[in-house]
């Protein structure tokens, strides 16, 4: 009985794996074949690179892509920059009011910008940085998760170590610079990872506060392109949809190990 | 000395504290007063108008359809996602052939942008020609309009929710499985515990802190996820799958009413606010079993 169970649960496993990348393999399949065989599947179907083409033809990829390269690099450099000051502040200085401090910051754990999107459009139409890059990344550009990790890493750096460091003659930031990001380097490529994928990904706040090319990213770029209004067959859209998430795509293959663990490392803490 | 430690540390914290306030706590407040305010047009002087904005929430049938279709869309999505991470994660913790690759596939929904992926499950959901509908037509089964159809519209929501997060909440199970020690499942088997009996007496209750970790995370995604309605329903047919956060985006930005999606978004955050209020009572009784 138990290997008749055994083999039911790896043969379900399987099975829902395959149901898990069928989509993926869908748009594969769509995306490299001229649009008839778009809704029937025959392997004598001729291979075809006309969707791609088409696709690159009829929407500013490169143009978003670079807007989604861009807002997503700003957005990283500025938390890995004013999370670390932020977390060392938190870890390891004494002061009055750290607590209320830290309570702030775990607010944000709670309430992220994209609940807020009607106050925050108000706010960055006050500063006249709506359709900028800027405008894009300004909520986010401080991340209480960033703060959050960095803190509870920084909290297990041995007290005599930054002690040593001060005998040296280092001070203030460069200790920070010298002594702690270093030791925190697996929570800052984790941190990264979770970052990067969810700012290539968010789509709602970039919706609101962007409108041309100028500064629209993919997502929201590819909002617009396979909207039905815009009458771009299922083929044209895969392929569409596959450049869009190539890059990501092939960012996660490589670093497969890596990612997982990041998210691993990310959600343990 | 202490004074200057005391400025060192706000000043480290200041440029990352200043931008979380701006942008979450000052609009929290923010939402909060505008919600008893309303005014003609954006360019009129607003006025105090009282508790006016929520009576017309208490009439409004559109605000108590989203807060019903959430309420079912939190049930429908947050047990299965767990049930099916948990179930994802013994998998790939067995010692079955290629569970690196079944990692993979389980894990890559995880990092594609929502909004794209809906584009692929728009047409499997689509009449006719969509890919479950030749599926059911194989089998002699005229398929449904998925979208279309109001009973339906909001369960198909669900189901790609849930192929979007399951894998996601996979890892913080495989990452909990790997810290339990297999001296405990040994010890078990030579008890001659089946395997079912192993799950629900040692695995499943050990695995309890990453389940309620794993909850609080689904439960606010139920209320911040609605990526994929902008592509597969619009929150329609009639409101059929409207949620909440999409209703606050639409009143704010279709039906340009600011005062009235600020009064739907002081519903939001004391939702999330109680979200974080059954966190924190968790919390506290998991410190007190430790």
């Amino acid at each position: 009985m138990s290997s008749w169970f055994q083999k039911f649960s790896t043969i379900s496993a399987y099975l829902l794996g395959i149901v898990w990348v069928l989509p993926l393999l869908y748009a594969f399949w769509a995306a490299f074949h001229p649009p008839e065989f778009a809704t029937q599947f025959s392997l004598t179907a001729p291979l075809t690179l006309q969707n791609f083409e088409s696709a690159w033809d009829q929407a500013p990829f490169f143009r978003y892509m670079l807007n989604t390269v861009v807002i997503t690099t700003l957005i990283l450099v500025s938390q890995l920059f004013l999370c670390t000051l932020a977390g060392y502040a938190l870890a390891r200085e004494k002061f009055a009011g750290r607590g209320f401090a830290f309570a702030l910051v775990l607010t944000q754990l709670m309430v992220m910008p994209e609940v807020l999107i009607v106050e925050n459009y108000q706010t960055l139409a006050g500063l006249d940085l709506v359709d900028t890059y800027l405008g894009v990344g300004l909520p986010y550009l401080a991340s209480a998760f960033g703060i959050f990790l960095l803190r509870q890493t920084f909290k297990t750096v041995p007290q005599e170590l930054e002690d040593a460091a001060r005998v040296e003659g280092l001070s203030g930031l460069g200790i920070i610079w010298k002594v702690f990001v270093p030791l925190a380097a697996p929570t800052y490529l984790a941190f990264s990872l979770v970052s990067v994928s969810y700012h290539w990904n968010n789509f709602l706040w970039p919706l609101v506060v962007t409108n041309t090319e100028a500064s629209r990213p993919l997502t929201v770029g590819m909002a617009i392109f396979g909207a039905p209004e815009s009458g771009v067959d299922w083929s044209v859209i895969s392929a569409g949809t596959l450049i869009a998430i190539g890059p990501l795509l092939i960012l996660f293959l490589i670093f497969q190990r890596r990612f997982i663990q990041s998210f691993m490392h990310a959600g343990i803490k | 000395m202490i004074n200057r430690l005391n400025l060192k540390a706000w000043l480290l914290l200041l440029p990352a504290l200043s931008l979380l306030i701006a942008f979450t706590h000052w609009p929290t407040l923010k939402s909060f007063w505008r919600s008893f305010t309303w005014a003609r047009s954006d360019v009129a002087p607003s006025q105090f108008v009282g508790l006016d904005n929520y009576r017309i929430m208490l009439d409004d049938p559109v605000f108590w359809k989203v807060i019903e279709n959430n309420f079912w869309y939190a049930l429908g999505t947050v047990p299965t996602s767990i049930g099916l991470a948990i179930m994802m994660a013994l998998w790939v913790n067995s010692k079955i052939r290629c569970t690196s690759l079944l990692r993979l596939a389980f894990f890559t929904p995880t990092i594609l942008p929502m909004i794209t992926v809906a584009n692929i499950w728009l047409f499997f959901y689509s009449p006719n020609i969509g890919l479950f509908n030749q599926l059911l037509g194989l089998v002699g089964i005229a398929g449904p309009n998925w979208l279309g159809d109001p009973d339906l519209a909001l369960s198909s929501l669900m189901v790609m929710t849930i192929w979007k997060e399951a894998g996601f909440f996979m890892i913080f199970y495989l990452a909990a499985l790997q810290t339990l020690s297999p001296e405990l499942f040994d010890a078990a088997k030579l008890e001659g515990a089946n395997a079912w009996r192993i799950f629900r007496k040692i695995t499943f209750p050990l695995l309890m802190p990453t389940t309620l970790f794993v909850l609080i995370n689904a439960l606010l995604n139920a209320f911040k996820l609605v990526d994929h309605l902008f592509i597969l329903t619009k929150g329609g047919p009639n409101n059929a799958s409207n949620l909440l956060l999409y209703y606050i985006y639409e009143t704010a930005f279709s039906f340009l009413d600011s005062y009235y999606a600020a009064t739907l978004t002081v519903v939001m955050l004391l939702t999330l606010a109680l979200i974080a209020l059954v966190q924190i009572l968790v919390i506290d009784r998991r410190i007190h079993y430790r």
